[in-house]
């Protein structure tokens, strides 16, 4: 892995994304969007917005970023660039690198918008620092490109690779504890609940709503999230292949 | 001098069907090759094999004494592939300053390729405005980038006109007669003149190695179309 590469690689997405104003738009404004909506439909409901607000600020951007991130990089196995740059010097690292970095920069501006029009005009309050819940909107969306990165290699076509969003996301927000808090889930659900990356970025927004101090079990949950990242990371790079049937 | 190319019992098993079988060959260094053959004869698989993408039931495949795909080999080899894999969102130049940071070229570089294929009128051009030929050669020119030793280039005129196809084959030759290694695919037989020796290529299998010249007179034709006829039906034993 080199540094040139992988910063190359970084900025050449992030060229694509300036050519394609509309998406960039789509990134940014959807999660800000589905914010106000939420903060609408618990209109008087303060305690009701403060307790979801939270986690949904990450989980928006999650799946965002999960979606953009699974489309492009299937782009890329289907148009033949990542085979042609798998022949060159480049390493599968500064592949998954440059993406990580290019959609991590995405996904800071992303946070900052949701969060700030969540803070300031919808009206969300937290204990802890708003600035930590832009880090953990930022993790999530992070984690939303691992995710994107590593399992678009098991789609041969946009439709599978569309198709992983209900089928990989949405069991996790089903099991996170927003609905049900997950020490209430039967025991298989809760021993489920606890190897998915989605329930420890909720448990951190949690600590971060209910307790002014940083916490240990903040700082545990946002390492666990952040370990889920760099183990996606990873199986992203290890799924590329040079070599093909 | 060791090959360029060596090729010993290649053998390729796609789709559970063999498409390369027992396939063998060799290219001096510095040489213009040409790969003929009908579509679906495995051309492509051919050049994945030399290039070290495809997955190979048997044989070796060497470029200058190395395995083929080894890391050393992938600072030495431009691969073209045949359909056009470049970023059609990004303009040329952005594509070229991209691969040439990739290959560890200063950004001049993009400059140069640029000209020799051709596309100076295009440089701000997104890509994905270009036609299918044009596409085709932002392609190829992100392979000159590097002054590969070998250039493996997988049908590159195709769609491109008559002009522009006799400017390239300059440019190959030129490539050529400078260093270069360059095995070229095409299933245009018209193609063979351009080249210094052919590989005739049918159903997975290497017809012919030989010169352009050699081949007409041992077939007796006069072009290559009826030559590759006459191999077919009366194979030379
Ligand atoms: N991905 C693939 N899976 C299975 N079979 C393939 C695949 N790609 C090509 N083939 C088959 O391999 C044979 C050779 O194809 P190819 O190398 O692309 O030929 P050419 O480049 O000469 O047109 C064809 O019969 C084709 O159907
Ligand atoms: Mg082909």
């Amino acid at each position: 892995m080199t540094v040139r590469r992988t910063v190359a690689t970084a900025h050449r997405v992030l060229r694509q994304l300036r050519h394609d104003p509309r998406t960039v738009a789509l990134i940014l404004a959807v999660p800000a969007v589905l914010m106000g909506l939420l903060a609408w439909i618990l209109h008087g409901r303060a305690g009701d917005f403060n307790q979801f607000g939270p986690p949904l600020l990450g989980i928006f951007p999650l799946i965002v970023m999960f979606l953009v991130t699974s489309v492009a990089t299937l782009r890329e196995r289907t148009s033949g660039t990542l085979e042609r740059l798998l022949t060159t010097p480049l390493s599968k690292a500064d592949f998954v690198m440059g993406y990580a970095l290019a959609f991590g920069l995405t996904a800071v501006i992303q946070g900052l918008v949701v969060s700030g029009l969540s803070f300031s005009l919808y009206g969300l309050h937290v204990s802890g620092s708003p600035w930590l819940v832009v880090v953990v909107a930022v993790a999530d969306a992070l984690l939303g490109t691992a995710l994107g990165l590593s399992l678009s290699a098991l789609a041969s076509t946009e439709f599978q690779a569309v198709q992983f969003m209900p089928a990989f996301i949405l069991p996790q927000l089903l099991l996170c504890g927003i609905i049900v808090p997950r020490s209430q889930l039967p025991p298989a659900l809760h021993w489920l609940s606890d190897v998915l990356p989605m329930s420890y970025a909720v448990d951190a927004t949690r600590q971060l709503s209910t307790s002014a101090t940083v916490t240990s079990e903040f700082l545990l949950d946002i390492g666990v999230v952040a370990m889920f990242v760099v183990a996606a990371l990873l199986l992203g790079a290890a799924t590329l292949r040079r070599r093909t049937q | 001098m060791e090959p360029a190319i060596r090729v010993e019992h290649l053998q390729v098993i796609r789709g559970g069907r063999t498409v390369v079988g027992d396939v063998s060959f060799t290219v001096p260094s510095g040489s213009l090759v040409g790969l003929l053959g009908p579509s679906g004869c495995g051309k492509t698989t051919l050049m994945r094999s030399l290039v070290g993408t495809q997955i190979v039931a048997g044989g070796s495949v060497e470029l200058f004494g190395q395995p083929a795909g080894s890391p050393a080999l992938r600072s030495q080899v431009g691969y073209v592939t045949q359909e056009p894999s470049v970023y059609s969102d990004l303009t040329v130049s952005e594509n070229l300053r991209y691969f040439a940071t990739v290959l560890a070229v200063p950004p001049t570089a993009a400059g140069r390729v640029i000209g020799e294929v051709g596309l100076g009128r295009h440089t701000d051009t997104v890509v994905g405005r270009l036609s299918g030929g044009e596409q085709a050669r932002v392609s190829l020119a992100t392979a000159l980038l590097g002054s590969p030793r070998l250039l493996v280039l997988d049908e590159p005129t195709v769609g491109v006109d008559p002009l522009l196809r006799r400017d390239l084959w300059i440019l190959f030759a030129a490539l050529a007669s400078s260093g270069t290694t360059l095995i070229v695919s095409s299933h245009v037989m018209e193609e063979a003149e351009r080249c210094q020796r052919l590989l005739l290529m049918r159903d997975g299998q290497i017809l012919a190695d030989d010169s352009p010249e050699a081949l007409l007179a041992s077939t007796g034709s006069t072009d290559f179309e009826s030559a590759f006829i006459a191999l077919i039906e009366s194979p030379p034993t």
